[in-house]
């Protein structure tokens, strides 16, 4: 095996294929950091190059930009709020507040030796494991991959905020937004109320801009201060984000084996990977109240899963030729196209390609996350800029990615709506991450459980996999009984000595009541498989809703339910009122819809500098130019398209 | 209120100025092109050169990486080396719906220019087959530039004690289930074959692509499955050799007329029609004719490379001679077989005659479809 290795060694650092590497990871970092967009985008752009490549160096390119994509989608994630990936969400939580903090270099530091350390820590376990991999992966049956999804939906425990009730109701919530669309078990189509858009369900991608990133943007938009809020920013950060690695090292190690594992198993997806993580660092740890304020462990466990990951879904796609993430099915097709058969050959004959792969994975790691750290501290400084000149650029960011998701103008509709939908969750203390939790793993855990059932029946329970796992489970939940993440755990301190008007919260509880029910009522007109899942779950969660009523009727102020940010904050922190970052957005949809995204957004940013900078002439023909020239110049590199108005 | 004024004014002036070169600039690029429509088609002369400069959007309803997106990808820098003129060829994936949007999003925006062509494959078939209503397309309105057949092979495990399709009536005593992507997918056909022959196969759904019901066989969840023949012959057949797979039949190959013969890929092996006949049926009537309709749709005319009908015959002959030629380059015989299996990318009559096959339904073999889904799934369509 060290032989093979070695020899993997010397093809890729040969001079002809270690160029393409590094245009691969260039690619790739160029690409992740725009949210959203991924592997995809750059596979199209890589493709006429391939064309003319040997084998060994196609696949550099393609192994470069795959592996590096998690990497730089963190400099949204740290500097912005808005998760870059689907595997850097839970990065957001941590990385953000820090950001806010002044201390975006040393959380940005922390992430990419995290990623580095990571990916090469998955390289190191993926050696030794491809060999065994195939029947390791075939021991996870449905039944398995079904108590994976429950082991996931666990995590909310230590995720949900002060107050339980509000946390299940939210997970609860993500799970029936994600049940939206065809049925599992019957095809069925649920609460899609004849509009074509929801038949394929609601995208990830939209879900978690909308839930993150939007309620911080109209935040900072109303608070109208740099995204560092008066705070200096911290003087070698950098420094002390590495060593802040170099003393949280287990924990990068076991999070970086956590997310090979969790990325080995097809069918998984990658998306809960930074979830798993990120509940498992909450739940080791003594004193939890940093987390969701800017604590840099919260940054290291996630970003140490979330490159591992991607080499662990390596193994499905080699071996089995079934993509273990989004970023692996853009593999797997490059694969093709270079004319290299994914299957059980990757482990006999052509093992040699197999340990090259896994070797530039780790390579392109160490290149990706190197450039990224050395860009870590000047752009670290985007966080002392005015708001009001960062929002269109990122208002524009997110709308484009949510975009790309279906390409349809109902994707920015849907950004909005569940932007909506997370201002008032961010400002009424509902866990946001136990509502994405929820959403992500709603269709492994129903169509795992109709499998299961249908497979195995009760005989489920009896097999060893799954009793490990459940027993896992169990664990988790009973760690996160010592204390969950909140995001206002002071602010919610500070709200018990006050005494808070009930009426909001009790509206938007009523909404999300009323969405509960519409489920139910969905679901009792389909058939029994097609409706058993989305009904159980709307009505397990009648009682904690009408819990949470009850404690609003008796208006017990000493209860965590009864929470408002908007009356804790302090007289003066806001500068415009909350329907004012959603009208311009709003505002610039519409205007998209009659004469296209490129016009609108042009005037968009004209009004906007205009109006809420104050920036002068010049300024403002400058920095819309920029913008729009940025957004014209990616999507034509990119082969993507904008939204056509009527016109 | 002066202030408010020139702020105004700031926005007004700017605006104007940038949306006037904006839109400047795409009426530029709007008026160097010749419009072909519905109604000029047949006038307009078309030169050699109609493809200089000009980009074709080559329209995939699947998502990046699956099997027609990679089909296109990489037909892709050929068709760009080969086709006179050198038209770039960009592939949009307009995923969604099991290929309707995409579908549908072409038929909504298609002119007969050949500046827009549209990818589909058996998936996309099965809806408008089977008249789901978001179907906007209609294959009647196409003809097909190219079209792209494959084959797909049914296997079980050794557990059930057959050695080959011989000892099929072994199979129709079992309980057996299926792990199947829905009923309205391709999956139609192979579960619609176990039904004639009498096999009693549950069919458990929610399967996403046929890798994950392939995961499921090698685990032991279900003991039959069937997979297309290029993931066949990658990931079945090391299987077959080890002794943990058995072949039973393929679903057969169209010849030139149109007859069901045995798949070329896999001359050993029966094909369905050899199958159901040993099992003492006709094939002829009413189960046989559906049948062979939806294995035609779904199989025969895996993919197809369309374009509106009214579209002129020398475009269509542009593209079908640069796909002759790039047929003949030693670069696509090298790696086509890899890269898209064995089976022959054809145009011109044998092309027209796929297509016709494939979506030409007689109304009565859909309707026994319908009602077949309707009464084994419970499917209200």
């Amino acid at each position: 095996m060290l032989d093979l290795v070695l020899n993997a060694f010397q093809t890729l650092f040969s001079l002809e294929h270690f160029p393409f590497l590094i245009l691969g990871v260039l690619l790739g970092l160029v690409i992740g950091v725009f949210p959203g967009l991924g592997g995809i985008a750059g596979l199209s752009l890589l493709l006429p190059f391939i064309y003319g490549m040997d084998e060994v160096s196609a696949l550099a390119t393609l192994v470069g930009l795959v592996a590096v994509i998690p990497t730089s989608a963190t400099f949204t994630s740290v500097l912005m709020g808005i998760p870059g990936s689907s595997s850097s969400q839970a990065t957001v939580l941590d990385g953000f507040a820090l950001a806010k903090k002044g201390e975006a270099s040393r959380a940005l530091a922390a992430a990419f030796s995290s990623s580095l350390f990571g990916g090469l820590f998955g390289a190191v376990i993926l050696t030794f494991f491809v060999q065994i991999a195939r029947p390791m992966i075939l021991l996870f049956g449905s039944a398995e991959l079904f108590m994976l999804a429950i082991f996931g939906l666990s995590m909310v425990g230590s995720l949900s905020g002060k107050s339980v009730t509000k946390g299940v109701i939210a997970c609860g919530l993500g799970l029936i937004v994600g049940s939206i669309g065809a049925a599992p078990a019957t095809g069925e189509y649920r609460m899609v109320f004849g509009i074509n858009y929801l038949y394929d369900g609601i995208p990830l991608v939209i879900i978690a801009l909308s839930i993150f990133a939007f309620p911080e943007i109209s935040e900072l938009f109303r608070k109208d201060t740099a995204i560092a809020e008066g705070a200096e920013l911290g003087k070698g950060g950098w420094t002390r984000g590495i060593k802040d690695l170099i003393k949280n090292k287990w924990l990068a190690l076991r999070c970086a084996g956590l997310g090979t594992i969790i990325g080995a198993i097809p069918g998984m997806g990658g998306s809960v990977v930074d979830w798993i993580a990120y509940g498992h660092v909450v739940q080791t740890t003594k004193d939890k109240s940093g987390f969701g304020k800017g604590d840099i462990r919260g940054v290291i466990a996630p970003e140490s899963a979330n490159n591992a990951k991607e080499g662990g879904a390596l193994m499905p796609t080699l071996l089995f030729g079934i993509p273990g993430s989004g970023s692996m099915a853009v593999f797997l097709g490059g694969m093709v196209l270079i004319g290299i058969e994914a299957g059980p050959s990757m482990v006999t004959k052509d093992i040699d390609l197999t340990y090259t792969i896994i070797w530039s994975l780790a390579i392109a790691n160490v290149l990706g996350a190197g450039l990224s750290l050395f860009l870590a501290n000047p752009i670290s400084r985007l966080t002392k800029i005015k708001f009001s000149l960062l929002a269109p650029f990122m208002i524009m960011v997110i709308s484009f990615a949510a975009f790309q998701a279906t390409k349809d103008i109902i994707d920015l509709w849907i950004l909005l709506l569940f932007g909506v939908l997370g201002i008032f969750m961010k400002r009424f203390g509902w866990s946001r991450p136990a509502f994405l939790i929820g959403f992500v793993l709603a269709t492994q855990a129903e169509s795992y459980l109709n499998m299961s059932v249908q497979f195995y029946g009760l005989n489920m329970f009896m097999r060893p996999g799954v009793i490990i796992i459940m027993l896992l489970s169990i664990i988790s939940v009973y760690f996160s009984r010592k204390g969950s993440v909140d995001e206002n755990a002071e602010l919610i301190e500070k709200g018990l000595a006050q005494k808070l008007k009930i009426t909001p919260q009790f509206v938007f509880s009523g909404v999300i009541g009323i969405l509960v029910m519409l489920s139910l009522f969905d679901s009792i007109k389909q058939s029994f498989l097609g409706g058993v899942f989305p009904m159980v779950i709307s009505i397990i969660l009648i009682p904690f809703i009408l819990y949470l009523f009850w404690i609003y009727k008796s208006n017990d102020q000493s209860k965590p339910e009864i929470f408002d940010a908007e009356q804790v904050a302090e007289e003066g922190t806001f500068k415009a009122s909350w329907f004012e970052p959603i009208a311009w957005v709003g505002g610039l949809y519409i205007l998209s819809m009659i004469i296209g995204f490129v016009p609108s957004i042009i005037l968009f940013f004209i009004s906007f500098f205009t109006l809420k900078a104050g920036t002068s002439w010049l300024h403002t023909a400058l920095l819309t130019a920029g913008g729009v020239l940025l957004l014209l110049g990616f999507s034509h590199f990119l082969n993507l398209e904008l939204p056509q108005g009527l016109l | 209120m002066s202030e408010q004024k020139s702020k105004i004014l700031q926005i007004s002036a700017l605006s104007i100025l940038f949306l006037s070169i904006y839109f400047g600039l795409q009426f530029l690029n709007a008026t160097n092109s010749v419009d072909i429509t519905l109604e000029n088609s047949e006038d307009i002369q078309i030169d050699d050169d109609y493809f200089k400069n000009k980009t074709i959007q080559w329209v995939i309803p699947f998502k990046e990486g699956g099997g027609g997106d990679t089909w296109a990808r990489y037909n892709a820098p050929y068709f760009t080396d080969n086709i006179e003129g050198n038209p770039t060829i960009i592939v949009t994936n307009i995923p969604g719906g099991g290929s309707i949007k995409g579908a549908n999003y072409f038929a909504d925006n298609v002119k007969p220019d050949g500046i827009m062509i549209l990818g589909t494959s058996g998936t996309t078939q099965m809806p408008y087959l089977l008249d789901d209503p978001r179907v906007r397309y209609d294959y009647d309105n196409y003809k097909p530039i190219m079209a792209y057949p494959t084959g797909g092979v049914v296997y079980c495990s050794p557990t059930l004690g057959l050695k080959g399709a011989g000892d099929i009536k072994l199979l129709l005593d079992k309980k057996l289930k299926y792990a199947s992507q829905g009923p309205t997918s391709l999956d139609i056909v192979p579960m619609f074959s176990f039904d004639l022959l009498g096999m009693n196969v549950q069919a458990v759904f929610g399967f996403r692509g046929r890798g994950a019901g392939r995961l499921a066989f090698e685990r032991g969840e279900v003991l039959v499955d069937y997979q297309t023949s290029s993931a066949y012959l990658k990931n079945v057949i090391p299987l077959v050799e080890k002794g943990e797979a058995i072949p039973l039949f393929s679903f057969g190959a169209l010849d030139a007329n149109g007859q069901l013969i045995r798949d070329p890929s896999f001359p050993d092996l029966p094909h369905f029609g050899e199958v159901y006949a040993s099992l003492g049926y006709e094939l002829e009537g009413i189960r046989w004719d559906t049948w062979f309709a939806f294995m035609s749709a779904g199989f025969g005319g895996m993919k197809l490379l369309l374009t509106p009908k009214e579209t002129p015959d020398r475009i269509v002959e542009l593209f079908q001679d640069g796909i002759q030629k790039m047929k003949k380059a030693e670069k696509y015989k090298e790696t086509k077989v890899k890269a898209l299996g064995l089976y022959e990318q054809v145009v011109g009559p044998p092309a027209s005659k796929i297509f016709d096959l494939a979506t030409k339904v007689d109304a009565d073999e859909k309707e026994f479809m319908k009602t077949w889904l309707r009464e084994k799934f419970d499917l209200n369509i």
